[in-house]
């Protein structure tokens, strides 16, 4: 399958590694990737803040850039939901029949990297090796928006070599929240130490999660804490294998 | 009504039609129809295992439950009574004089004030619908009676107790512009570090006399 | 038209306010507890109710149904309670409801009113109301009592004293009272409360309730409660005067089936609370031979213009949104500065002032989405959080603030892969001063708000976009190698 890969603004700037890793597994289960370098932003974060106008255009750059995918790859489940949930009503709102078309023509093509894998792949064993403690937290648009449910943690089951935890309270929000991080940053901080609280008891060395956007937020706690526990995106794991395997 | 109020109410009511195309009659009622009910509306229980899960309620919330016959109602009542020691009743005015303990030393719904109501010790009536899933017992009228004495006696009978809500609401329909009260159970507050502590107003202690055919 | 919403108009911002009850060590106990102990009940309530989408799904369709129909229903109810004996009014705002209640209350000659538990109340100001004109307002239920005694303020929808604990309590009611001793088990405070009252409720006249629902096509009014307060003080007085939002209205006795199903699960955890009181009009022999409804607007209506977020006036009360929030749960009520606090309370009290006030509100979530899954009556907040996000958005327009510069920066930057790459190359280059034992320090203005408690990698070296392209030249050269 020829996979049209959606890094999202943040992951290419800041998370380079976890698109480095979704193409190396991809191409290892025999797809072709494709990366359409006019791509910049899906417009979650102008419209979650209240700039729905200025999030108009970045959505229609989207539609335009992916519009003959043949499937759409996006790391990040927020990014997914932000499409999905917002993108037909944004659509309906211009009044733009034919941009309504082609975003109902582009939906269904459009999928979290997780979901991928099991839903359109079939695959729950994706042949990765990964030695370590790990601790899954769910990502709130995974669980709400996208309704993934188990989807990740099947994933991270057959996953050689791992030891996986249960995160207590998993579905409870890590407190990101997008622009919320920095407008109530205070009531976001409270909101991660409960979840600090219940990674540190898992004894976990690793936490993961589909969106690195909630990870970046958990180990600014984790490593401010010096707790020596690292947060790595699900893409991470399952890219490494016996041969390759990732530090 | 009030010249203020009546402007107030033209305000609000040409407020409200602003926002909303005005439908026809046919068209609203069609509308209502149309609604998708696909919650359980009839029971699907048999009926020894509705009496069970409602004597079961009743015991979750320390309801005493005696089971008796018709025949057995009057000789009931007396032994409830006589177990609390309770020297004072008051009846529901429309409660059969026949099934009262022949001795009985209680006063009629209509002839008591408010003020003996604060010191009589418990009350008797009937219902006119029970609710098995729930614990409920619905009575009509006698709000009361039923609520400042301390101890509440109420006689179901066995027919009367339905499955389900849906059920016991198409059941009161006839008296839906009468007095109604649901009780399930007495009284309770969790307002205090959420300890739920119950009888807080109302009757603390609930007798159900439950008629089986 | 004067609208109020308790004293949210005056409240500070929703930051400025959770900043103090963040390290009130007691409140945060007491609410963690408080909404642990209630969402797990209703989980298990919930749990074991088969059909609960199917009721969902139809609460939220008569809502939706009633409010296209709003004008024909509240008229329908009118008729009804009129024709059982009631008296309707109605009032477009706070201070009309105010003058109402008050110049009834008058009209029979009362100095003391018996109140049962309606926010609405609180909404509209009304005890201020009742003792600038010398009448006396008592509180009978528990937590409001506990309230009124202490001076204090609700901090929940259904458990509005969840704030305070037993010995916080047993001191109030001591010097409220008079009582010279008081145990403080749960147990011995409730019984003061019984005694308290007891006497209150068969010597005062007046009663005055919400509502939790109006019937339209009986004309009748249901009460839901857990107390016996309500039940007293809605059949013991000779005169009854009811308070309810137009919202409140559903077209028929029988919707009682599905609200009376979805309330006390989602409310307090219970397949059905202990009293619901229905009564219409007056009834011979029963009850208040005296009753008064008034419907109040007070910002009602504004909601029902905007077609995006009227599902906001849904809301039956419950209360589930409050528990289940992660944000509620860290700073309770009061940060809200509203009586409707918590999911709700962000968008219902902000939308009430048409936006003028309650600003901070909308932000004051995370977009997390639970209270939308525990909704009854399926409201989807995110939804209408990030909607009137926008309206404040709009509002602001005029004003030249930081944020809304750089959001248009950013746009602007986004809408293009030559700025977009451009400012990568130049945030790699420009972060340098923040930067620290390869560490980001400390970020400038608002983002300042991420430092300061949490630790912030730089920005890697290579885009991944960078690691792409060096990726397709390495390729084709080996290509052109191998040829």
């Amino acid at each position: 399958m020829r996979i049209s890969l959606f890094i999202t603004c943040y992951n290419d700037t800041l998370f380079p590694e976890t698109g480095k890793y979704v193409v190396r597994l991809l191409e290892r289960l025999g797809h072709e990737i494709d990366f359409p370098l006019e791509q910049t932003c899906c417009g979650q974060m102008h419209y979650n803040t209240g700039y729905q106008t200025e999030a108009m255009p970045l959505m229609r750059r989207f539609v335009e850039i992916f519009e003959d995918a043949e499937v759409v790859c996006i790391p990040s489940s927020s990014c997914v939901a932000m499409i999905r949930d917002h993108y037909p009503k944004m659509a309906e709102a211009a009044g733009d029949p034919a941009l309504v078309q082609k975003v109902n023509a582009l939906l269904p093509r459009v999928y979290e990297l997780s979901e991928l894998l099991v839903n359109k792949l079939g695959l729950e064993d994706v042949g990765a090796y990964y030695p370590h403690r790990v601790t899954y937290h769910a990502s709130c648009h995974s669980l709400r928006s996208l309704h993934l449910g188990d989807v990740p943690l099947q994933l991270l089951r057959n996953v050689h070599g791992i030891d996986l935890v249960e995160l207590q309270n998993v579905d409870q929000c890590c407190g990101f929240g997008g622009t919320f991080a920095v407008k109530n940053g205070d009531v976001s901080a409270a909101m991660l130490s409960d979840k600090l609280r219940c990674v540190e008891n898992t004894r976990a060395e690793v936490c993961t999660a589909v969106d690195n956007s909630c990870l970046m937020h958990i180990f600014g706690g984790l490593h401010r804490q010096r707790t020596g526990v690292k947060t790595v995106h699900i893409a991470e794991i399952l890219a490494s294998t016996e041969d390759e395997a990732a530090q | 009504m009030p010249e203020a109020t009546t402007n107030t109410r033209e305000a609000s009511l040409s407020r409200i039609r602003v926002t909303n195309p005005t439908a026809d009659a046919a068209a609203r009622v069609s509308e209502y129809q149309a609604i998708e009910r696909a919650y359980q509306q009839s029971a699907a229980m048999d009926r020894a295992s509705i009496i069970r899960t409602f004597i079961e309620r009743l015991h979750e919330y320390d309801a005493n439950v005696t089971e008796t016959s018709v025949d057995g109602i009057s000789a009931a009542i007396a032994k409830i009574l006589n177990t609390h020691s309770q020297k004072s009743t008051v009846i529901a005015d429309s409660f059969k004089q026949q099934f009262l303990p022949a001795d009985l030393h209680c006063v009629r719904e209509s002839q008591i004030t408010k003020e003996q109501l604060n010191t009589i010790e418990g009350a008797i009536s009937e219902c006119e619908v029970a609710i098995a899933h729930t614990g409920t017992i619905i009575i009509r009228g006698s709000r009361q009676i039923t609520l400042l004495p301390d101890r509440y006696l109420c006689v179901v009978y066995e027919n009367q107790v339905v499955e389900t809500v849906p059920e016991a609401i198409a059941v009161l329909g006839k008296f839906a512009a009468e007095p109604l009260t649901f009780i399930s159970g007495p009284s309770a507050t969790a307002d205090i570090e959420m300890t739920r502590i119950r009888g807080v107003h109302g009757p603390r202690i609930l007798d159900v006399v439950l008629i089986r055919d | 038209m004067s609208i109020r919403v308790g004293e949210a108009a005056e409240a500070p911002s929703f930051q400025k306010a959770a900043l103090p009850l963040l390290d009130d060590t007691q409140l945060r106990k007491n609410v963690r507890h408080a909404t642990d102990v209630i969402t797990n009940k209703r989980a298990i309530v919930v749990g074991e109710q088969h059909d609960w989408q199917q009721l969902r799904s139809a609460a939220s369709a008569i809502k939706e149904h009633t409010l296209r129909h709003l004008d024909h229903y509240l008229l329908q109810f009118e008729a009804a309670c009129t024709a059982a004996g009631g008296h309707v009014h109605w009032a477009s705002d706070a201070d009309e409801a105010n003058r109402t209640i008050v110049d009834l209350v008058k009209q029979y000659g009362g100095k003391e009113v018996i109140k049962v538990k309606t926010m609405t109340s609180d909404e509209i100001g009304l005890n201020k109301a009742f003792e600038a004109n010398g009448i006396h307002p008592h509180e009978t239920d528990l937590a409001d009592m506990i309230i009124q005694l202490g001076h204090d303020k609700p901090s929940h929808i259904v458990v509005p004293a969840l704030h305070k604990n037993r010995q916080q309590v047993r001191e109030i009611f001591m010097q409220a009272m008079g009582l010279s001793e008081l145990g403080d088990k749960p147990e011995d405070l409730t019984n003061a409360a019984r005694h308290y009252l007891r006497e209150k409720f068969l010597k005062v006249g007046i009663g005055f309730s919400g509502a939790n629902y109006l019937l339209a096509d009986t004309g009748g009014v249901c009460v839901v409660e857990s107390e016996g307060n309500g039940r007293m003080c809605l059949t013991l007085p000779d005169v009854l005067i009811t308070v309810a939002g137009i919202e409140k209205v559903i077209p028929g006795f029988r919707d009682l089936e599905i609200f009376l199903q979805l309330l006390p699960r989602s409310a307090t955890g219970e397949r059905m609370n202990p009293y619901n009181s229905l009564w219409t009009g007056v009834h011979e022999g029963d009850g208040p031979q005296h009753f008064h409804i008034v419907l109040l607007d007070n910002g009602r209506t504004r909601i029902l213009a905007d077609p995006e977020s009227r599902q906001t006036l849904h809301c039956i009360r419950c209360g589930a949104c409050l528990n289940t929030c992660p944000v509620y749960r860290q700073t309770g009520g009061h940060a809200y500065g509203s009586i409707y606090a918590g999911p709700i309370g962000a968008i219902l009290t902000p939308q009430l002032f048409d936006m003028q006030h309650s600003q901070s509100l909308p932000y004051a979530s995370s977009l997390c989405g639970a209270c939308y899954e525990v909704c009854p009556v399926k409201i989807n907040i995110p939804e209408v959080l990030i909607h009137l996000r926008g309206r404040v958005v709009r509002e602001q327009q005029s004003g030249a603030n930081i944020e809304a510069i750089g959001m248009k920066a950013m746009a602007n930057i986004f809408s293009s892969r030559r700025r977009f790459e451009a400012a990568q190359r130049l945030g790699r280059i420009g972060q340098w001063p923040f930067v620290s034992k390869g560490w980001v320090k400390h970020l400038p203005g608002m983002l300042g708000n991420w430092t300061s408690v949490r630790d912030l990698q730089p920005m890697p070296q290579q885009s991944f976009r960078s690691w792409w392209r060096d990726r397709k030249k390495s390729a084709v050269a080996k290509e052109k190698a191998d040829a």
